[in-house]
Order: C-alpha cells, then sequence, then structure tokens
C-alpha cells in the first residue's frame, strides 16, 4: 500500500515537472509610467500579454514603474528571478535594457517602440507614420472645409510623427488642405486629460476643421465626445475605438501592440523568438485603419479605393512617408 | 493646580506621537490588504525587507531617503519664514537642469573634482532662480506663494518638455533625453566607493549625493538656530509685524529664504542627474518635491526629525515597490494608498490623538503627585 502510494506520488510530481519543463519560460513585463490601464500603449501590452495567459495559462511577472530609477531596478529583478522573456514597453526602457541586457547576455528581451542593439535584445518599432498617412488620406477626403485637425497627447517626437505622417496623407490627396494641430500637454497627465481633449476638438472645429484625429490616449476620450456633440468626425488610434462614437468615428489607426507583446511570449515559447530589429509597418500589419459596422456608411468607395492605391504604393516604396523622428521635423506640418 | 497640565515632554511629543500615528497608518493599510484577500502581516513583512533586509534594498531606500532630505529641508527653511514652498518640484527639476548643463557643457574637458563643485553652484542657482520669482511676488506684489510656486511647478515641466523634445534630445534619438554625460561628471556610485575600499556591495542608484543630503542637513540646522539670518527667518515666520518693527527687512528675508529653499530643493538634481541617470530626461523629479511636504511636516521643520522622516518614506518607496513586485494583486495604486495614509496620519492628522495622550499624562501625573502629597 504505501509503497502504491509512493509510486503515485512519484508519478505524479514526474508529470507536474513533465508539464513544468513544457512551459518552461517564466515571462515578464515592466510597463512604464503611464500603468497598465492608460487606454493606451502600456494597456495594448497588456491585453496582449492577457490574451497570452488566457490561451496557454502560463503566468507572467510583471511591474509598473513610477519613478524613472525603477526601470532599470525593476528589469534587472526579473532578470534576477530568471525571467525569460523579459518585455519593456515603451522608448523610456530603452537605456535600461540596454544596460540589464548587457548583463544578462543568456536572457531575452523585447523593447516596444525603440531600437536597443544588442544580440539577446529585440527591438519593436512600429512605423506609425505609414497608418498615420492613411488616416491621413481618409480624414481629408472626408473633410468638406478642407481643413483636418490633429491633437496629441504628450508633446513627444513620437506623437509628432503621428501628426506629421498624417498631415502628409491629408496633402496628398489635397495639396491644399491646412492641418491644425495641437498638444494636450507637456506632462504625462496630457494622456489622460478628456476635458482639455474637448476644449481642443471644439476650438479646432471653430477654426475650421471637421476631421480631427487624437493621438492622446485617455485624452481621446473627449475629442471623439465633442465631435459627435458637434456632428464631426473624428479618427481614433493604438486599437480599433470605432465603436466608440459609433456613427461619427470615421476610422481608428490601429497599431498591433498586444499583437506584438502577444508574439513575444509566443515566439519564446516556442522557440522561434528571434534578436534584430522588427520594423512593423503597412506591409507588416503592424499599423492598419480599421473599417468595421460602426464607420463603413462613412467611407464611400472612392475612399477605399484611394486609401487602398496609396497604401500599395507605399508598401511597393513608390511614396517614401517622412518620418519625423529621422530629423526631427516634418515639411508637411 | 484647577487646570491639568496641557504640555506633553518633549519623548512623547516628537517621539510617541509619530510612532503611534504610523503604527495607525499601517493598521488601516493593514486592513485594506486584508480586504482585497492578502495576508497585512506577509506584506509588512515583505516591505521591511524590501527596505532594509539586504544591501541592494538598503541602497535604494538610501538613494530616496537622500531626494527626500534635500526637498524636505526646502520646505522646512521657507516654513520657519511661515511661507509654504510647495514648488519644490519645479525648483528640483529646473536645478537638474542646471547640473545637467554644466555637465553636458564641460563632460569633455575637466575632471570631477572641477565639475562637481561647479555643479553643486549651477544647481543652487537655477533652483533659487525658479524660486526667486513667485518670491518677488509674494514679496513686492502680494501674490500668494501657495499659488505661484504652484504654476511655477507647470511651467518648469512645461520648459523641460520643451528643451528635451527640441533643443536637448540626442541625435537619432526616439526620447527625449539629453546625451549620456562623459564618465568625468558621473557621481560615484557608493557601490564604487566602497570597492576603493575593497568592500563588495551590490549596486544600486546610491551615491556620493547622500553625503551632501548629511551636509545640508548640518547647515540648514546652523544657519536656521545659529546664525542672524535663521533669527530672522524664524522672528518672520512668528510674527511678521515684529520682526518688521525690530528693523528686519522683510520683504529682503521672504526673497532670500525662498532662494535658499529653492536651492536646497534643486539638489535632487545631483542625486538624479549626476548621481543616477547620467544625462537630462524627463519626469525625473518624479513627485519628491511635494512628497517633501510630507517629510518636513513630519519631521518638525527639523533636520533631525526630516532625516528619520525622509529615511521612512525611502522605506515606504522601496519596500513598496518590493511588494507590488512580490504580491501581483497589491497594484501601485494600493502602494500610493499606503504612502497616502501615512502621510495622512502623520501629516494632515498628526495632533488627533495628543488630546487624548494629554489626558492619560495629565492623570498619570496628578496621581504621582497625590501620591507624593499624602
Amino acid at each position: 500500500m504505501k509503497k502504491l502510494f509512493q509510486t503515485a506520488a512519484a508519478s505524479f510530481i514526474a508529470m507536474a515537472a513533465a508539464t513544468s519543463y513544457a512551459d518552461e519560460i517564466k515571462p515578464a513585463v515592466v510597463f512604464d509610467m503611464g500603468g497598465k490601464f492608460d487606454k493606451s500603449f502600456n494597456e495594448g501590452v497588456y491585453n496582449g500579454v492577457e490574451k497570452f495567459k488566457s490561451e496557454t495559462g502560463i503566468e507572467y511577472k510583471e511591474f509598473e514603474v513610477t519613478n524613472p530609477s525603477q526601470r532599470e531596478q525593476a528589469i534587472r529583478k526579473m532578470a534576477q528571478r530568471g525571467s525569460n522573456p523579459i518585455i519593456g514597453v515603451g522608448f523610456a526602457q530603452e537605456a535600461a535594457i540596454a544596460k540589464v541586457a548587457q548583463e544578462y547576455p543568456d536572457i531575452h528581451f523585447t523593447i516596444i517602440d525603440a531600437v536597443v542593439d544588442l544580440p539577446n535584445v529585440q527591438s519593436v518599432v512600429f512605423k506609425e507614420h505609414e497608418g498615420s498617412f492613411l488616416v491621413g488620406v481618409l480624414a481629408a477626403m472626408a473633410s468638406e472645409t478642407n481643413t483636418v485637425g490633429f491633437i496629441g497627447g504628450m508633446d513627444i517626437p513620437l506623437i509628432q510623427k503621428f501628426a506629421c505622417g498624417y498631415a502628409q496623407g491629408a496633402k496628398y490627396v489635397k495639396g491644399d488642405a491646412s492641418v491644425l494641430s495641437n498638444m494636450t500637454g507637456t506632462t504625462p497627465s496630457a494622456w489622460n486629460d478628456p476635458g482639455k481633449g474637448s476644449e481642443l476638438a471644439k476650438s479646432q472645429f471653430d477654426r475650421g476643421a471637421d476631421v480631427i484625429f487624437a493621438a492622446a490616449g485617455g485624452t481621446g476620450i473627449g475629442v471623439y465626445q465633442a465631435a459627435k456633440d458637434a456632428g464631426k468626425l473624428a479618427i481614433g488610434v493604438d486599437s480599433n475605438q470605432n465603436h466608440l462614437q459609433p456613427g461619427t468615428m470615421l476610422t481608428s489607426m490601429t497599431k498591433q501592440v498586444d499583437v506584438a507583446a502577444y508574439n513575444t511570449f509566443k515566439t519564446a515559447m516556442e522557440g522561434t523568438w528571434k534578436p534584430g530589429i522588427l520594423s512593423l509597418g503597412l506591409a507588416e500589419n503592424g499599423v492598419d485603419w480599421a473599417l468595421d459596422d460602426n464607420n463603413k456608411s462613412l467611407i464611400t468607395d472612392a475612399m477605399t479605393a484611394k486609401v487602398k492605391e496609396a497604401r500599395e504604393e507605399i508598401v511597393a516604396g513608390k511614396i517614401s512617408v517622412h518620418d519625423y523622428m529621422e530629423d526631427n521635423s516634418c515639411p508637411s506640418l | 493646580m484647577s487646570s491639568p497640565n496641557k504640555t506633553l515632554p518633549g519623548w512623547i511629543d516628537i517621539g510617541l506621537i509619530p510612532l503611534i500615528n504610523i503604527a495607525l497608518a499601517f493598521l488601516v493599510s493593514g486592513f485594506v490588504i486584508w480586504l482585497i484577500g492578502e495576508d497585512p502581516i506577509e506584506a509588512v513583512k515583505i516591505m521591511i525587507n524590501g527596505a532594509f533586509g539586504y544591501d541592494e534594498a538598503l541602497g535604494y531606500t538610501l538613494y530616496y531617503t537622500t531626494n527626500f532630505i534635500f526637498t524636505g529641508l526646502a520646505v522646512a527653511v521657507a516654513f520657519h519664514a511661515s511661507l509654504f514652498n510647495i514648488g519644490g518640484e519645479g525648483q528640483a527639476y529646473i536645478g537638474g537642469l542646471g547640473v545637467g548643463l554644466l555637465c553636458l557643457l564641460l563632460d569633455q574637458y575637466v575632471p570631477l573634482w572641477v565639475i562637481l563643485p561647479l555643479a553643486i553652484i549651477a544647481s543652487g542657482l537655477f533652483g533659487a532662480a525658479w524660486a526667486y520669482v513667485p518670491a518677488y511676488l509674494q514679496a513686492y506684489r502680494g501674490s500668494h506663494i501657495v499659488i505661484t510656486t504652484i504654476m511655477f511647478n507647470f511651467i518648469a515641466a512645461a520648459l523641460m518638455n520643451y528643451l528635451l523634445v527640441n533643443v536637448l534630445i540626442a541625435r537619432g534619438s526616439g526620447s527625449p533625453e539629453s546625451r549620456v554625460f562623459e564618465e568625468t561628471a558621473w557621481l560615484p556610485f557608493m557601490h564604487e566607493i566602497f570597492a576603493w575600499f575593497g568592500a563588495e556591495i551590490t549596486r544600486s542608484p546610491l551615491n556620493l549625493s547622500i553625503v551632501l543630503a548629511g551636509f545640508a542637513s548640518i547647515f540648514v540646522w546652523f544657519f536656521i538656530w545659529h546664525t542672524r539670518w535663521g533669527y530672522a527667518i524664524r522672528m518672520l515666520g512668528h510674527n511678521e509685524n515684529a520682526a518688521q518693527y525690530s528693523g528686519i527687512d522683510t520683504k529682503r528675508v521672504i526673497i532670500g529664504t525662498m532662494c535658499l529653499s529653492g536651492a536646497l530643493a534643486s539638489f535632487v538634481g545631483i542625486n538624479e542627474i549626476m548621481g543616477v541617470h547620467h544625462r537630462i530626461l524627463l519626469e525625473f523629479t518624479a513627485g519628491y518635491g511635494f512628497t517633501g511636504i510630507a517629510v518636513s511636516l513630519m519631521g518638525r521643520n527639523h533636520p533631525v526629525g526630516i532625516i528619520i522622516a525622509s529615511l521612512l518614506f525611502g522605506a515606504l518607496y522601496q519596500g513598496g515597490a518590493e511588494l507590488a513586485f512580490e504580491i501581483p494583486t497589491i497594484q501601485k495604486e494600493m502602494i500610493t494608498t499606503i504612502q497616502g495614509l501615512v502621510i495622512l496620519f502623520c501629516g494632515a492628522l498628526a495632533f488627533m490623538i495628543r488630546p487624548t495622550l494629554e489626558r492619560i499624562f495629565s492623570n498619570f501625573t496628578q496621581e504621582n503627585k497625590t501620591a507624593v502629597v499624602e
């Protein structure tokens, strides 16, 4: 009897060991100062890793930094605990990832929205300017006043990149279109200020704009509301936000942050994770524009055709969309 | 003796009362932790171990402590003149700009021992200049310092953002940060200093700035209680009319005090920019200027109290991070709640239990007296 128990116990332990060997990865993610519920970038990553967790049952370790010194601390701590792979969210973690990745050459790191050139780091960047170009095309075609607006969150180069691509897209279809551009603020609170987003949107409507693209995280909610109240159009960002105000959301510029985060864990689990730069643009479906039941009445066939044409030309390299971050300037704005 | 003795001895006032307040704060925090289904005792253990348990943790705790000493002293100095300086955050931010610009300018040419004193001066000047404008407006135009210093925090944030995004940004970088300084402008880390003497400790952001914080504390103690200027500041704080009547130029004292306060807050820039990050970046002040208000309040505006309160807040920051790391259900919002409760009980409700203690104490002493009479 005793022996039977022992065998049972032994086989049970062996089974447990076998399953834990199969899912040997111990993934971790370090969110940045916005926090994982920032209705924007960090939340995209959160959705991606949550999807991975619910599909595979593999738990991940996480940390949300609250001051700049914690970035390095948290990433190093994850590495010390043997987490692998480790995702660093956002360009602000560039320096921290570069430092810790050198100390732990056997651990795989993925940084989203920045490039770290090390043999054990995968850098995921998005060509937001290409996606913004497409929604710029749509905005200019939908506009009756020939004036389109852009409202950014915090004034940083990344958001200028959205604005610049958008302006180029608008001017691609209507050379004389005017593009209004405003930033919500200069501190991270600019990512979550719907009141100010609404005020900025109203002021742009007063200045003649009738379509506004908001790349501003939670602030965008106020922009979309203002567009609905004024009977004008708005464009969402990051995820498909068309459902937020059906009927006045022209489209959304989607950025597949969740897919990138999910793929990091997934490829690590399958052993196909690779270092290097993953630059995700239109060709890679890393950025796109959203078409669903909520906005199909707003998109005409001419618009679909034009945006398809622009998309093909960008992918083929016939149109090269200027990237603001290459020289920190925008010729079209 | 019809009225009971209302005054409490010093050890109760500055020793026992803060301890009881902290205990109350932790009791309520424990209750909240229990509400979300975690073990409060375990949480406290993780926090204490995470703040003091090993050398890396202690390094982080002391690194935060350094920041809080600077901002706490800044608030305290202004408070002695009855000025409520809420602008520590902005003054620290601009101070860091001063440090950073100096390092960017000189790091390729001169060694650390030349850069450091100049950086301290640059930091102090920038911080003082940022405090000067609200001080001038208070002294000569009657604009309330609380309002103006808050506004200056926003202006500082906007200015720094503009400079980093448009002017100081490193070429080819997507992140609004300046280039990394040459190593000649890096303040040595404590683990490096220990290594010079052959002692090995784990790396942490703790650096030489903590020594500067010690000097600053001694300086403030000496300045406030042992100089004529300190006397003028305290007199202004107690009674502006009396100070004026006795021949003190109150306007000049207001401006001088605020400049000193701004300079003290600005040394956060030395710790963060020269000591830890070695480049100018956004948001490095991370609320230390605001926490300085709570630190000063808890430390009763005295350097010794401020050092102890800074250590407590340093431990809360580091232990809190450790707690969020170890227990996934405890999010950063929970850590903010615990920090908020400590501020609530030790700051806002600092004197809540005082009447009770006074009653107990006076009963106790009266019983003793009757016993002696009998």
